[in-house]
């Protein structure tokens, strides 16, 4: 089954709020080689002005992922998870993750086109704070292939 | 910041990746795609072997200018195309080197280019960080 054309558009429901924690971002600095310390000493963020532990960049692909979700859970998408491939990685931000954070992503699949057997399906999740204020858009393009059938 | 001119680096560093580190990587993001730790699934879909996720590659790519930016309030956009796998071997592991370069400049904002390369080969393109001077 080919990538479903009529995903661009359609209107996805806000995902349940991540609430993000201290330890979750030390966790995840340290995962990603981030030593410097605004990402794991309270005191640090707070000398940048922030109230709490300043999240890697690429924290926010965290609550991407549960709005990617939707889009593979959608009955008739045409996207097999085995046969996507990440090609592509955006991020947008009017601010950093900060611990205490309450997210909320929002998808949109923007566009897709054909790339010989393969679909190049774009999404942008919109990922804004417990006030609705803007947070980082992310950006991914995704290459899904046909598959076997 | 200092006054900053095109081509000048500004940040690199070599981190080492070993199987541990894609466990730690696939916990702390929850992306638990098992070729990522288990050799047989990575070699039943046609894979070199056990690869590095690409967001792990460009999580610590990034986060070598964190340092030299101060803030990572700083970071307004960033963004990469994956082009070649990071194959992490379970002994030896694998180096992945970032070079921080200054790509262009204005009054108030500054694109960093990185160059991320693993094995002498690029691994991520167009891996551009837009950054906030003032």
């Amino acid at each position: 089954m080919p990538v479903n054309p009529d995903l661009v558009g359609r209107d996805f429901p806000p995902t349940s709020p991540y609430l993000v924690g201290r330890e979750k971002v030390r966790e995840f600095a340290r995962a990603v080689f981030a030593d410097d310390p605004q990402h794991t000493d309270p005191a640090a963020a707070q000398a940048l002005g922030y109230a709490d532990v300043v999240a890697p960049p690429t924290f926010a692909i965290v609550v991407q992922e549960q709005t990617l979700q939707q889009l593979l859970a959608q009955p008739d998408s045409g996207i097999v998870l085995q046969n996507v491939l990440h090609a592509e990685q955006r991020f947008a931000y009017t601010r950093p993750i900060v611990a205490g954070d309450e997210l909320t992503g929002r998808l949109a699949v923007t566009g897709i086109r054909a790339l010989g057997g393969n679909a190049m399906v774009t999404s942008e999740s919109v990922i804004t704070d417990a006030s609705g204020a803007h947070v980082v858009t992310a950006t991914s393009v995704l290459v899904v292939g046909e598959g076997e059938k | 910041m200092t006054e900053l001119t095109v081509g000048d680096i500004v940040a690199e560093r070599t981190v080492h990746l070993t199987r541990d580190s894609l466990v730690r990587y696939a916990g702390a993001s929850g992306d638990f795609n098992p070729i990522h730790y288990r050799d047989d699934i990575a070699e039943s879909v046609g894979l070199p072997g056990v690869l590095a996720h690409g967001m792990l590659t460009m999580g610590l790519a990034v986060q070598t200018v964190v340092p030299w930016l101060g803030d990572a309030g700083r970071i307004l956009e960033y963004g990469v195309r994956f082009t070649r796998p990071v194959v992490v071997e379970p002994e030896s592991g694998a180096d992945v080197t970032v070079v921080a370069k200054v790509g262009a400049v204005d009054d108030e904002t500054a694109r960093i280019d990185l160059t991320v390369s693993h094995d002498g080969a690029t691994v991520l393109v167009k891996a551009q960080v837009r950054v906030r001077l003032a």
